[in-house]
Order: structure tokens, then sequence, then C-alpha cells
């Protein structure tokens, strides 16, 4: 072999070009698959990717709309947003859920409860979403949190909105309240999932919820593999609820919430008798309704709950009180509507009417000589009303109860109204399955017995007389009312309202009798007047029995009213209306337990209908909206710790 | 040449200077200079921290290969075995006193410098296994028991990587012996026994492998299995590719990458990163440049005239070329995911080292080419 070296080399040199050659050939067969496997992840499954890279980097949040507020009907802001901040977890990014939860703990307070909240909302929500773990933390909790954040896999702060009522209790039955979303009210809607969406629970949160929640908007923003947000891609703000102007005059509420505080449960309710708003609708005592978008305890729940003055009860809607003398006027138009008798019909009122072997008491058992309907008015005479009550029959009254809006829903724009109850021959068989007789029509005359009514039945009762019309009362004010530019139109809407074709005879003659009941000696609220020139109101006392006198006690004397348990006492029921040339407001006032209508609940209507008319809200030109809502006061909660100049979480 | 063809030719310096193969050198540097470009946009469009010393490394790697280069290619055979035992001292000293990184221990700290033992052996490898087959006729190669000397060279380093463990390198270190053997002319059936048994063993192997290392087989098995584990590497990089598309995203516009999806994207997985900016387009041309690469390596060992010199550069080549395959094979889901770097692009100093280093004895093969050496080592010319 050493001899021949060359020859050696040129054989290997031979196999290693050949396989040299070879291993080229299969190199490049190699390249060849990476090209394929390229082409077919570049080009061929191209598309899948992109979506998929897309995937990665954008997330979609969703915006909670902004609330629309409510208004009073100059644009003073009855339910507005408050910033607040609070502290949330996204479970998919938090990794270990309980040791975060833990770590939160040893920086802010946080109860079992919320611990458990937290977990158990959870498994309902999607995982992107931001889960609540505390809110109205006080800046320094934000403070503390904010310095552990890189601790905090998962866990933000977020800036939030919280609905604010700046009157407190002294509307809360108008504008009711929101809540956070219950478990059951979820409609799978992702919107209804976010920390800060609320629901409406009661009056025009709950009414105009729909109008109020505007639509939510979205981000679409990048992040990066770890989830922290790059920038945003884009954003739709979605459009905010709309504002909801009431017809309530706050400055009228605030004035009457005020003076129902003399009594220990009132309720007072004004109307505009052409327009059918209502200026005031108060119920006193009521609730805070920032004590429920704040989380309400038990203890102030319960508290609530039990109150025998129930406050939770919005008493001018659901409050159900007979009416009591305040109900002669309906009869009165039954009466002379039906023809059957005039304004001049005269009855003589010994002080007793008798039926058979059962006596009618007149309140007044000196009685009052001969009156005619004028005088039955004036002093709300029983016998009188007994006499007429008779003569055209139960089932005449009722008829006009239900026209004048008695017995039934109002139609007003908040839930949970209640509709009373006026009695008719085939009401007492279907409910009792007897016959009615006789003996049960003299105490409908006098708003007793079966009827009942809401204070708001009352007002409209009474709109509707003066004005002629199907009043319907509203609280959301007519569109259109407050536009800026327009020509401001006291009037506007009431020809909307059909007629009730009442001889305008019948309706001076009940107004002049109800005006003697305030302005002319003797009459039963006399005291109760309004003095001042061109403001004198009319109206009509009324005092319902809660507690059926026995014929025990009656021999033993009666006690003074006073002294009887509150519980026990009448309650103390006036309409009215103003001014009495021209009326524009009606008004409707029931004390409970509060004795005597006349002297208890005259004074109440008085006031208010006097404050009503120095602002004569109905007829003064609203500022415009647009200057209103530019000006928006900056309300602080009482209490609340003063929100930080400037913070970049 | 007008030396006789059966004579040999040492070149003087200047013939040296005037050989010096610069083309390779131009594709080298592009390659390179593609790195840089990615290991900028890496890191968002900084020189920090990658780029800069990305490049003042191979300004210094450059530097090495010409030096390794005019070194006359004789040297280079004597100086295989010192290599080759050096390269075995530092595994060894790896295994001892190494520093962990990654669940293996890989590096050693000679003063500033951290080195990888494992790459130094690479090299050294074709060295000595060019330095046997200098010294085997084609008959030898075709015997069995001429085949177990040159085994016993690949074990006992391949063993040393396996314990650290790494079995990426490894498995490099035994696929360049096969192609050395494959080039030398061992038999074709011997191969087929090998791989069969190969095979049969993967099982047992299996049993033998870390977590990690099962975790990847499997993942690689269905990587979309585990999207968010060990499947998340793989999974992001075909998405990464996927969305380049055809044109890419543009330079400095990858979402996966810039947004950290991608994984490593400065180290083994700097090829997806380079595809979703530039696209199949960019990717395509890439591999081109590598293709390119390895054609003048074989063009450079064919064209030798002494048998040491062929199977350095071709093996030397061929290692360069397993690199780029496993690699890119392994970013686009077509192979399990091992620890491999792309070469000369990836960040990381002792790669880049040893490839210049190896690179350097292919020019220096070139420069020496009509060097004749006998099968004793010695020179003819």
């Amino acid at each position: 072999m050493k001899t021949r070296p060359l020859a050696q080399d040129k054989s290997r040199y031979k196999v290693l070009t050949r396989r040299t050659l070879m291993l080229g050939g299969i190199q490049a067969g190699l390249v060849g698959t990476l090209a394929a496997r390229m082409y077919y992840l570049q080009v061929l499954q191209a598309d899948k990717y992109k979506v998929l890279a897309e995937e990665n980097r954008i997330n979609v949040r969703l915006l909670a709309p902004q609330r629309g507020r409510i208004l009073d009907r100059f644009g003073v802001p009855l339910a507005v947003n408050q910033q607040s901040y609070r502290v949330v977890i996204v479970a998919e990014q938090a990794g270990d859920i309980d040791s975060t939860l833990n770590a939160i703990g040893t920086l802010i307070p946080l109860g079992d409860n919320e611990r458990h909240r937290v977990l158990r909302e959870m498994k309902r929500k999607h995982s992107f979403v931001p889960i609540m773990v505390r809110e109205n933390l006080s800046w320094e909790e934000v403070a503390r949190i904010e310095v552990n954040i890189p601790e905090l896999p998962g866990v933000q702060i977020e800036v939030g909105r919280n609905r604010y009522y700046p009157f407190g209790d002294r509307v809360t039955d108008i504008t009711g309240y929101v809540a956070p979303v219950a478990e059951k009210e979820l409609t799978g809607e992702a919107v209804m999932e976010l920390p800060d969406f609320r629901i409406g629970k009661a009056g025009i949160e709950k009414a105009q919820d729909l109008e109020l929640r505007g639509t939510a908007g979205t981000s679409q923003i990048e992040v990066n593999a770890f989830g922290r947000i790059v920038r945003e891609i884009s954003r739709d703000d979605g459009r905010p609820g709309e504002e909801i102007a009431t017809t309530i005059d706050m400055a009228l509420q605030d004035f009457t919430m005020r003076r129902l505080r003399s009594e220990e449960s009132a309720t007072c309710v004004v109307i505009d008798v052409v327009t059918g708003e209502i200026l005031t609708m108060a119920s006193s005592p009521s609730y805070d309704a920032n004590t429920f978008t704040q989380g309400l305890t038990n203890a102030v729940w319960g508290a609530l709950n039990t109150d025998p003055h129930t406050p939770l009860n919005n008493k001018a809607i659901q409050g159900v009180y007979p009416p009591g003398s305040t109900f002669k006027p309906v009869v009165a138009m039954a009466a002379l509507e039906s023809g059957m008798i005039t304004a001049d019909f005269r009855v003589n009122c010994p002080g007793v009417f008798t039926l058979g072997d059962h006596d009618y008491h007149c309140w007044q058992h000196r009685g009052h000589g001969t009156l005619d309907l004028h005088g039955g008015l004036k002093n709300s005479c029983d016998v009188y009303f007994y006499e007429v009550a008779m003569k055209i029959g139960v089932d005449r009254v009722a008829a006009m109860a239900n026209r004048l809006g008695m017995g039934e829903l109002t139609g007003i724009d908040i839930p949970n109204e209640r509709p009373g109850i006026i009695p008719t021959r085939a009401w007492k068989l279907a409910r009792f399955g007897q016959r009615w007789v006789d003996g049960d029509t003299p105490s409908i005359a006098i708003g007793q017995g079966y009827i009942a009514g809401t204070p708001l039945q009352l007002a409209t009762m009474l709109s509707r007389i003066i004005s002629n019309r199907v009043i319907v009362p509203r609280l959301v004010r007519a569109a259109g009312v407050m536009e800026p530019g327009k020509p401001f139109d006291p009037d506007l809407g009431a020809k909307e309202f059909a007629t009730l074709d009442f001889n305008p005879a019948h309706i001076a003659a009940i107004l002049s009798g109800m005006n003697a009941v305030t302005n002319e000696q003797g009459g039963t609220a006399y005291a109760a007047r309004i003095t001042d020139p061109g403001m004198e109101m009319g109206g009509k006392s009324g005092t319902a029995q809660v507690k059926q006198i026995t014929a025990a006690e009656r021999e033993r004397g009666i006690k003074k009213p006073e002294q009887q348990p509150w519980k026990d006492r009448d309650h103390a029921i006036f309409i009215a209306f103003a001014p009495v040339g021209n009326p524009r407001y009606a008004c409707a006032v029931v004390v409970e337990h509060g004795i005597g209508g006349g002297k208890y609940a005259g004074p109440i209507a008085r006031d208010v209908l006097r404050e009503c008319q120095r602002r004569d809200p109905s007829r003064r030109v609203p500022p415009d909206p647009m200057i209103v809502a530019a000006a928006e006061p900056s309300v602080g909660a009482p209490g609340s710790p003063t929100p930080p100049p400037e913070k970049t979480p | 040449m007008s030396i006789g063809a059966d004579r040999g030719h040492t070149p003087d310096m200047a013939e040296k200077l005037r050989s010096i193969n610069w083309g390779l050198i131009f594709l080298l540097s592009v390659i390179a200079g593609i790195g840089f470009m990615v290991l900028y946009s890496a890191a968002n469009a900084s020189f920090d921290p990658w780029a800069s010393k990305s490049m003042m490394r191979y300004g210094i790697s450059l530097v090495l290969l010409l030096g390794v280069a005019l070194v006359d290619v004789r040297f280079w055979l004597k100086a295989a075995y010192p290599i080759y035992l050096l390269g075995l001292v530092l595994l060894i000293a790896v295994d001892l006193h190494g520093r962990t990184g990654l669940g293996a221990q890989r590096w050693i700290e000679l003063g500033p410098l951290s080195l990888q033992p494992s790459e130094l052996m690479k090299i050294g490898l074709v060295m000595v296994l060019a330095h046997y087959f200098n010294g085997c006729t084609v008959e030898e190669v075709g015997r069995v028991r001429y085949l177990v000397y040159p085994l016993l060279l690949l074990a006992v380093p391949a063993a040393l990587v396996m314990k650290q463990p790494d079995l990426g390198t490894a498995m490099m270190l035994v696929m360049s012996t096969g192609g050395i053997f494959f080039l030398a002319g061992v038999r074709l059936w011997k191969f087929a026994i090998a791989i069969a048994a190969g095979a049969g063993l993967v099982p047992i192997a299996f049993g033998f492998m870390r977590d990690y290392q099962k975790k990847r087989i499997l993942t690689f098995l269905n990587p979309e299995n585990d999207s968010l584990g060990a499947g998340y590497h793989i999974t992001q990089s075909k998405i990464a590719l996927g969305s380049g598309g055809m044109w890419g995203k543009g330079y400095l516009e990858g979402t996966q990458s810039h947004l950290n999806f991608l994984p490593e994207k400065h180290t083994d997985f700097i090829f997806t990163m380079f595809a979703e900016e530039f696209g199949m387009a960019g990717g395509c041309v890439l591999l081109a440049l590598y293709a390119l690469v390895v054609a003048y390596g074989f063009a450079i060992g064919l064209r030798c005239r002494n048998h040491f010199g062929r199977m350095l550069a071709l093996g030397v080549t061929f290692n360069f070329f397993l690199y780029v395959f496993i690699n890119t094979a392994m970013v686009m889901g077509l192979i399990p995911v091992v620890g491999v770097p792309l070469p000369l692009i990836s960040y990381g100093g002792t790669a880049m080292l040893t490839l210049m280093f190896g690179f350097g004895l292919v020019v220096s093969v070139y420069i020496h080419r009509d060097v004749r050496i006998n099968r004793r080592g010695e020179s003819e010319s």
C-alpha cells in the first residue's frame, strides 16, 4: 500500500466525491422540506395564524356606559355619577386566587364574606371580566394597593362611577335607587357583568332603566404576552344613558319634606291640574338612596323594614287610606251629574241619620240644621251626604269615583303603585259573597267602610274635577318641554287628556263649597286658610277612622284622640287647590294617625300650596337646560374622602 | 496550477493572502449582518443589549477566522488531538465546576469569558475524525473494526455532554460524526443497521431522559395539547411564522416577537422572528444564503488535494448545515424543541467563536489545498 499512495488517494477521492454529491442531494432535499414547510405555514395556513396572532395581542374590553342623570324640572340634578376607587381582580391573570386575596387582605381589610363573593363571582363570570374585590376605597387604601401592584398579579385599581343622590332622603321616593345586578337578573349581556354596571331598583331609576343605561362601548387594546396593556387600538365609547328630566320642583320637594317632619309619618302630593305633572311627591319618613348604592348592612335594612312608619314605602302611591270626608266632592259630583239633585238640594241635619234600626251619626252631634250643597261641603256634614248617597245609590258613586281616577291605577310612570278600592254591589258580592245592603251605603258617602285610595289618587281626583279632563299624573317631563329655544308653553300636553264633559256649573258648585271650607267663617278648615291675597286655597278636610268605635267605648265616653296610642288614632287627610280664582295646583296630604284633617293635615297643605304659588313652578320659564348641564354643581359626598388631585395608576 | 499533479505545493505568505476565500467570508458577513438586524429588532429597535455585543463578537471572530486560515493546515493536523483533549478536559471541568443554566451545566467561567466546552468539542471531534480518516484506506474504512476507534472518539465526549444533560448537542455530535462516516465511505447498510438500532433504543433512552426532555418530545408530537405549558414555545413560534405570511409584517413590526409571545426570540427562535417580520420570502433568502455557504464549503472540500483537508472542510461545513437545519426545522415544528442556535444569527458568544474558528479551518484548507499529506500525516511536498 505504501508503494501506491496516489492510487489509494484516488480511490478515496472517488468515494468521497460520490458521497459528497449524495450528501449534497440529501441536504438539498432537507432544505426543500424546510421551504415546503414555510410555504405551508406562511402561505397556506397564513390566514389561520394571522387570526391567532391577532387574538394573542388584541383584547376587547367592554366599557360600562355612563348612566344618565335624573334632573328636576329646572335641571337640578337629583341623581348623578361620582368617581370612586375600587380594587378589582382579573381571574385569568391572577394565577393563584387564594394567595392573591390573602395578599390583598394584608393591605386592606377584607372580610370572609367579600372573599366568598369574589370566588363565587369568579365561577359565574368570564375569566377576563374584572371582579370587584372592594369598592369605595379610601385614598390611603388605594395607595397601599398601588405600591404593591407588582406582587399582585391580575389586581388593578379601577376608577369607577358610583350613583350619587345629592338630596339624600328628600327625593328618594321619586328617583328610586340603583344596585349591582343580582344573579337572577343577569340576562347574559356581558355589560351586566361589569363591576360598574347598576340596575334601577325603584322609582324613576327602575321605570326608565333602559333609557338611563345607554349602550356599552368597547375598547380594543393591544396586550403583550403578560397581559399588560401596550396601547389602545380603537375605542368606541358607546352611548351614555339619556338624561331624564322629571316634573319635580326640587326646591318645593325639599320644602315639603322638611314641612312633613313635624309629623311622625305623612305624605303630600302636588299636581299641576293642567298638565298632570307632579311637582312634589313627598313621603316622610324616607330613606337615603345613597345607603343602598353603597351596599346596605343587614342592621340598617332590618331597621328600615320593621319601622312602623314604613320609610321604604312611598306612601303617596303605596299608602292606601280611607279618604274620609275628602271623598264628599266625588259623591257631590256623582249626584249633580246624575241630575237627581241640584246645588240647591236641601237636607236638614239633626246630628243623626236613621236607617232601619241603625243610627248614623254626623260628626257634629248637635246637628247642622238645614243645609244646601255649599253648606254640606263647608261644614262637611255627614248627614247631608248620607241622604245624597242613599238617593243616588252606591254604583253611581263608584262610577264617578272611577271616572275621577279612584279604585284603579292612575298610570303614574313609576312602579309599585297600588289601586285602592272603590266598592260596588258587584264588588261586594264577588269579594264577600254577600249582597250589598242599604246600610253599607252611608259609610261610602263619607269615604269610610270598604273604600280606600292613595294620596295620589285623591290629588288626581281633585285635578280631574278642576280641569274637567282625564288628567294622568306623571313624573317624567314630556319630551320637548325643556328644549332650548322653544317657546315656553305652560299648558303643553294638556290637550292630550280627554275631556270628562262635566257641566261647568257643577264644577263651580263643588269648588265654591271647597272654597267655603277654608275661606268662610265656620268652614271646617278656616284656621288653615291662606291669607296672602291672590293665593287663597280651597280645600276639603277628612278624618278617616282607623279603629272601629265600639258601643262599649261609646258608653264609656270616647277618649280624647290625643290620649290614644298612635296606632289607633284616626288618619288626618286634606285635599286642596289653589289659587281659588283660577286653580292650577291640586294637593293631597295624609298624616298617618294624624287625628283630624282640618286641624293637622290642613296646615301642611296650606304651607305647601303657599310655597308652591310663591315659586309657581308650572308657569316659571325653566332656564336653558344646556346652561344647567354646563354648570352642574360639583357635588361631593358628605363624609367621603376628597379625591386626590391627579393619579395615573 | 503549474505544479505537477503528483507533487504537493506549500504556498508562501503572499500566495496565502491572495488565495484567502473572500467570497465565503462575504457570505458569512452578510448572514451575520442579517443577524445584527434581527437582534436590533428583538431588543425593540435597540443595539442594546444584543446587537452591539454580537457585532463586536463577530469582529473578533473574523480576526480569529483569518488567523486560523493563514496557519498551515499541517499544523491543524497536528493540533487535532490537543484540541480534542482540551475539549475533553473542559467538558470534565464543566461537570465538576460548571455554571448551571436552564437546568443543565453547560458553561465554564474563564476569567471574564463564559465558555461552552461542548461547542469547542464539535470542532475538536471533526478535527480528530478528519485526522483519523486521513490515515485510512477505502478498504480499511470498509471494515468494521476500523470504525471502533472513531466511535470511541465520539462516545467519550457524547457521554459527557449527555451527562450535563444536553441532549441536543449530543445528538449534534452523533449526527456530525455520522456525516463524516458517510463521507469517508462507510457502507450504507451499516448506517441502516445503526439507525435501526437507534430506533430500537429510543424507548429505552426515553426512560433515561429527564422530565423536561420527555415533555419536549411529547409536546412535539402534539404541541396544541398543552399550549400554555411546554407546547407554548412551538405554538407561538408557528403562530409567528404563519402570521408573517408571504412578505412578512415588516421590519420592527412583528407582533408576536415584540409583544413577547415568542420566547427566546434572540437565541433559538430568532429565525421565527426574522420570518415573522420578513415573511416566507425573507426566510427563503436566508436559507439560500446558508445553502450557498454549504455549497462553498463542499466545493472547497472537493478541490483540496489532501484527505485531511477534504474531511475537515466537508465535516465543518456539514456541521454548519446541521445547525441550520435542526434550528429551522425545530422552530417550524418539524422536529422536537432542542437547544440549537441558528449559526451566525442567534445571540451567543461561544457558538459564534467556534463557528468562525471552523470556517477559519475551511479557508485554511482552501489556502493549503495543494499541500500533500500522506496517510501517516507527513507532508509530501
